[in-house]
């Protein structure tokens, strides 16, 4: 019984707009699990819920074991202390797709700043910590630097060496690809793979299919505020049983390069 | 005839200027501790998701603002005392009015500068666990006032000025001592050269010293 995280008919409405209905997942130690679905289909509201950046509407969320919030009177419906968020969000790490790096602090002051003021660790310890994060993601070097002078994907992995050094019990990723030049998307998408074969428990909301077949433990597909297709990436991505996510899947690989000749293959 | 020029004479009665500089200083630097904390303070009010805390501080904000420096100084010197039965002094109705007031309009650059760190700030923030007090402390504050200090600075200049309007009341500062030295010396243009420049010099290295610290303290964006 390793279960990291356990969402239970998880709602989520804005005013008249239901925009989860009723999500239930079970997430498992080391898993990395892909989100895919259209714009609108709920998948970043649902990562958003997992960190109490927004608020759920109705359901039940445990993480490691733990229920989050209290029962109200209404089934359901629970309530949630500040205390108890600001705790639980520091346990669980998230990189935004705007990176969102803290301008006025250098590289390593960003990922430091959590781990002191939160989890009480000297400035030593702390840059230590940052230090080995910063490394874990291949920008160590860039430690004493201001994010303005990086590019965005180096900006995206230290702001995944942030949310580490929290050391967290998972990562929620939210399209954190989709701002980024497409040269520099790989950087990141490697830095998430070597930290999903490291054994982290990974969400991730993307566009990338190719992330999602290469890395993905389990594909989930969301398709109007609730769960259409769920399944190893080969089942979904491959043989799609539900209309929909073929569509979605056909809208995504509409154009593909070809195959390289064979004789071209032959000269490299 | 030409005017004869004479400063000797304001440097023999010195004394006086000196002691009305010392008034001016420590009234502005009263007006400014009081400043402080209630601009910040009415800025998050301002900010707060309560509409009653929200409108207190609009209200707060636009009496100082709609309210002319010299009444609210005749305001907090005469009336105000009989309201909570308590005298003030002249430095401490001053210094509260001019406190009080460029609080109200620190509040407002405050919130502006608030509101110009972008939302992701925020966000980043919650998202590793910070509660409210530690964000604005550590993360948005920092940022939002490394941008509001040409505005504060101006501020803060015009603050200087005003302490000006205490000679109403007969507060020991500058101008105050100004006008007794003129009247004792018969040298008035000699005398308002020199608090004229007594301003400019101040107000000058002032501004020398918040151009080095906004370099200094200047972040790469």
């Amino acid at each position: 019984m390793d279960e990291v995280l356990r969402v239970e008919n998880l709602h989520k409405r804005f005013g008249l707009l239901h925009v989860l209905r009723g999500i239930d997942l079970s997430v498992h130690k080391g898993e990395t699990i892909v989100i895919l679905g259209a714009s609108g289909s709920g998948k970043s509201t649902l990562l958003r819920c997992l960190n109490f950046l927004e608020m759920p509407s109705e359901g039940r969320i445990t993480i490691e074991g733990r229920l989050v919030g209290r029962e109200t009177g209404t089934p359901g419906v629970m309530s949630y202390g500040t205390r108890e968020l600001n705790a639980l969000r520091a346990r669980v790490g998230m990189v935004f797709q705007q990176f969102n790096l803290f301008p006025h602090m250098t590289v390593e002051g960003n990922v430091m700043i959590g781990p002191m003021k939160l989890r009480g660790m000297t400035e030593e310890t702390a840059r230590t910590l940052a230090h080995d994060n910063l490394r874990r993601v291949g920008i160590l070097e860039k430690a004493r630097e201001y994010p303005a002078r990086l590019s965005g994907g180096q900006q995206q992995r230290v702001a995944i060496a942030r949310a580490l050094a929290m050391e967290p019990t998972m990562m929620l990723f939210d399209e954190a690809t989709s701002a980024l030049d497409p040269e520099l998307v790989g950087e990141v998408l490697l830095s998430m793979r070597r930290l999903s074969e490291e054994g982290m428990t990974m969400l991730v909301v993307t566009h990338e299919l190719g992330f999602a077949y290469n890395v993905a433990d389990r594909v989930i597909f969301l398709e109007g505020g609730m769960v259409h297709e769920e399944g190893t990436p080969q089942e979904v991505l491959q043989n799609p049983k539900q209309e929909r996510t073929r569509e979605f899947l056909r809208s995504h690989t509409l154009f593909r390069l070809p195959d390289p000749a064979p004789e071209a293959a032959g000269h490299s | 005839m030409e005017y004869q020029w004479d400063f000797a004479a304001v440097f023999r009665h010195g004394d006086l200027l000196i002691e009305g500089a010392k008034g001016t200083f420590a009234l502005a630097g009263m007006a400014i501790l009081i400043a402080f904390p209630i601009g910040l303070l009415v800025a998050l009010m301002r900010l707060s998701r309560l509409p009653v805390i929200a409108w207190f501080a609009v209200i707060y904000t636009d009496l100082f603002r709609a309210s002319p420096t010299i009444v609210l100084i005749y305001w907090f010197y005469f009336a105000f005392p009989l309201l909570v039965g308590v005298d003030f002094n002249t430095f401490t109705a001053v210094s509260l009015t001019l406190g009080l007031q460029t609080g109200a309009y620190m509040a407002e650059v405050f919130r502006g500068g608030i509101q110009g760190v972008k939302a992701g700030q925020w966000q980043a923030a919650k998202a590793l666990g910070m509660g409210l007090g530690r964000t604005l402390r550590y993360i948005i504050l920092p940022q939002a006032v490394r941008r509001m200090v040409p505005i504060f600075f101006t501020r803060l200049t015009e603050l200087f000025k005003t302490t000006s309007l205490a000679a109403a009341i007969s507060y020991t500062e500058i101008v105050q001592m100004a006008q007794r030295t003129a009247s004792d010396t018969f040298r008035p243009i000699e005398t308002f050269t020199v608090v004229a420049l007594f301003f400019f010099t101040v107000i000058f290295t002032a501004s020398q010293f918040v151009r080095f610290a906004e370099r200094r303290f200047a972040v790469p964006e």
